[in-house]
């Protein structure tokens, strides 16, 4: 039983849970989900479907920030994808041919991989430091996207684009089917085969690792590849959820929305060890939070400090200085999320088995 | 010892920008005197330092100026965008009172820290002309203001509600960004014309005036009164009001006859759902205030004497009027 009140995503699931049942009590008709012409439909729903865009973004920057990066130019990446995908549906013929649909969205994806693809560049290739590297994007790529749709609101009426957000797959909304298969996707590749160790080892100490025989920069590299090929996907589901490009709202903070589900999620800032069950339950809890605002009722001055408290709250917890100070733990820990940067690698090793379990 | 050489280094750095900064004075002065000195040509040089391209209505505001500062009206507009940094805006109406132009139009990011950079303007002779957004500074800094009243706009949209709602009605309301002017006053001047009235306002939340914010916001509205619980939705721009209308329909409901919907603002696809009747009614926020503000320029440049106020006034439109308007609006 300690074990399990010790496992590293105790705290996150417990605050989800809270979060919940804090909902469930103010208003029953939260947990209510009902069945309407063969959808699926209620609150717990619309957490799951309007969570895609930052699931998505989430699951690249845990990667990122596994090699010990940061990526700040996902938000201008979904802005543009958005931007691209629009403009390609808007200058065709038939807006709501499937085909003109799929063109513009692999044209989207592609251009956010260049753009993952530059990020990376930068980082791995020269060497720069990746919160200045994708900080060039986030504040020119905003501009891009503003320049593509020409500083206005490009807007569509195409069935097949806003199925992407809107539709629904049998049962479940088709926005919740792509956050989900990016999520097993990602945990199948990192944890199923060796790359989650590498991408690990290179966060942990890339100097050792490249000496030890892992090609690092690759790894680097294709962080920032997928960061932005997922932002670019989050650019296109938000797009389609409004059927419209709106260059300056798109994805605008969602860089530091992202960064703050990692960490709820219990991924170390400093690099290393990740978890992609974490990174879920991070953005479900920031999304479940949204609802919690609206359910009850918190004015609109009131509502940022609402919500930056219970994050605050959220993060001490997880803090096991906090719980030892309050004598709950009776070991200290050593890796709080603010303790030194990342473990030994002989604990990540040892650590990682418990991990493929989660 | 490695912090020195970086200090050093950030020295040298201040001397050389200080120098260049200097520098360009002097070219600017010249420039100036070329300018201003040369008096003689009619063109008159106005500086514009708009906030930003942040929005549709933004977008429709830059062209109108643009338009009526241009070359067959007899302008040369210098135009800077700040991307919403107050401090990069305050730098650019320096480097305009630099260049010496004839008059200087701002549309202020913030209303808050322009006393100084006004007072410089004053002292160069140059006069100011605000436009859409306020400052707090002293009104002996500006000539003229010119822009909307937002209070006015969520009066009439009131107004309107106040008429057509006569029975028990339950209403939600879409703020813009929390603090601004626009949700504040269009709050304020909504409310005060459904006081007495029927229309009961059971939640407000704010969805930043952005789509996504509407959508997001009537979702969960949604969810927590049902569709049969809510009969009206009062949105502070079009954008969140487009967002609810998708909400809306996604809940399977009818916008615009389940749940009724007035907006303000007036942009083109707004009106396109005035007119397919998916909203209801619509005020609009002129952003066309370029003509006036030319108007204001030269009569400020020619002596005359002019009100501190000039409001542009704003439009309403219901499903007839939009079907009339449409195809001529610019925006």
């Amino acid at each position: 039983m300690t074990t399990f009140w010790k496992h590293r995503l105790f705290w996150p699931a417990a605050a989800l849970v809270a979060l919940v049942t804090v909902n469930s009590i103010a208003r029953p008709r939260f947990l209510s989900i009902t069945m309407r012409d063969g959808e699926l439909y209620g609150a717990l729903i619309d957490i799951l479907r309007n969570s895609a865009p930052l699931m998505l973004v989430a699951l690249g920057m845990t990667i990122v920030i596994a090699t010990r990066g940061i990526d700040l130019s996902v938000g201008a990446i979904m802005a543009v994808s958005g931007a691209v995908a629009l403009t390609v549906i808007d200058g065709s013929d038939d807006p709501g041919n499937l085909g003109t649909v799929l063109v513009a969205v692999a044209t989207a994806i592609a251009v956010a991989l260049v753009l993952g693809v530059w990020n990376g560049f930068l980082v791995a290739v020269l060497g720069i430091q990746p919160i200045i590297a994708t900080l060039v994007l986030m504040l020119a790529g905003r501009g891009v996207a503003l320049l593509i749709t020409g500083g206005f609101i490009t807007t569509v009426n195409s069935d097949p684009f806003s199925y992407i957000a809107s539709g629904y797959l049998t049962l479940v909304p088709f926005a919740l089917v792509i956050s989900v298969v990016a999520v097993a996707v990602i945990a199948l590749v990192e944890r199923r085969t060796a790359l989650g160790v590498l991408t690990e080892a290179v966060g942990i100490n890339p100097e050792a690792s490249r000496l030890a025989g892992v090609r690092s920069r690759g790894i680097v590299w294709g962080a920032y590849v997928l960061s932005g090929a997922l932002a670019g996907v989050a650019g296109i589901v938000y797009a389609s959820n409004i059927k419209a490009a709106d260059a300056n709202a798109a994805g605008l903070f969602i860089e530091l929305y992202a960064i703050l589900a990692v960490v709820l999620g219990g991924t170390s800032l400093a690099g290393g060890k990740f978890s992609v069950a974490g990174t879920v339950i991070g953005v479900l809890v920031i999304q479940t939070l949204e609802s919690t605002i609206l359910f009850l009722g918190v004015p609109s001055a009131q509502s940022p400090v609402f919500f930056a408290l219970v994050v605050v709250v959220v993060v001490m917890v997880q803090s096991k200085r906090v719980r030892g100070a309050f004598g709950m733990v009776r070991r200290p820990g050593r890796d709080g999320p603010t303790g030194p940067p990342g473990p030994s690698k002989h604990e990540a090793v040892t650590g990682r088995r418990t991990e493929v379990a989660a | 010892m490695r912090n020195k050489v970086l200090s050093g280094l950030a020295l040298l750095g201040a001397v050389t920008l200080g120098l260049s900064a200097c520098g360009s004075d002097g070219g600017d002065d010249v420039a100036a005197g070329s300018g201003g000195g040369g008096g003689g040509d009619d063109v008159i040089t106005v500086g514009f330092a708009q906030t930003g391209s942040e929005s549709g209505w933004r977008s429709a505001n830059t062209e109108s100026m643009k338009e009526a500062f241009s070359e067959e009206n007899g302008f040369e507009l210098v135009f800077n965008a700040a991307d919403n940094d107050p401090a990069a805006q305050i730098a650019a109406v320096r480097s305009f009172i630099n260049q010496g132009v004839d008059a200087i139009v701002i549309a202020p990011i913030v209303e808050d820290g322009w006393d100084d950079v006004l007072q410089e303007a004053q002292d160069a002779d140059i006069p100011v002309i605000l436009e859409d957004r306020t400052v707090t500074a002293s009104e002996d800094l500006y000539a003229t203001w010119v822009g909307l009243d937002f209070k006015l706009e969520g009066q009439k949209a009131g107004e309107w509600a106040a008429e057509n709602f006569t029975e028990p009605t339950t209403m939600v309301v879409l703020e813009g960004t929390t603090g601004s002017a626009p949700a504040n006053d269009r709050a304020e001047g909504f409310d005060a014309a459904i006081e007495g009235t029927p229309i009961e306002k059971i939640d407000s939340q704010t969805g930043d005036f952005t789509r996504d914010g509407g959508k997001s916001v009537m979702e969960g509205f949604l969810q927590k009164y049902g569709v049969d619980g809510i009969d009206l939705v009062y949105a502070h721009n079009d954008d969140m009001g487009l967002g609810a209308i998708e909400a809306i329909e996604a809940a399977g409901a009818v916008p615009g006859e389940d749940i009724k919907i007035i907006t303000i603002d007036a942009v083109r696809d707004g009106m396109q759902a005035l007119v397919d009747g998916k909203i209801n009614y619509i005020v609009e926020c002129n952003p066309l205030l370029g003509e006036k503000a030319a108007e204001l320029v030269k009569a400020v440049l020619d002596g005359e004497e002019v009100d501190k106020r000039t409001i542009v006034e704003d439009q309403a439109f219901d499903q007839a009027a939009a079907e009339e308007a449409l195809p001529d609006r610019k925006y």
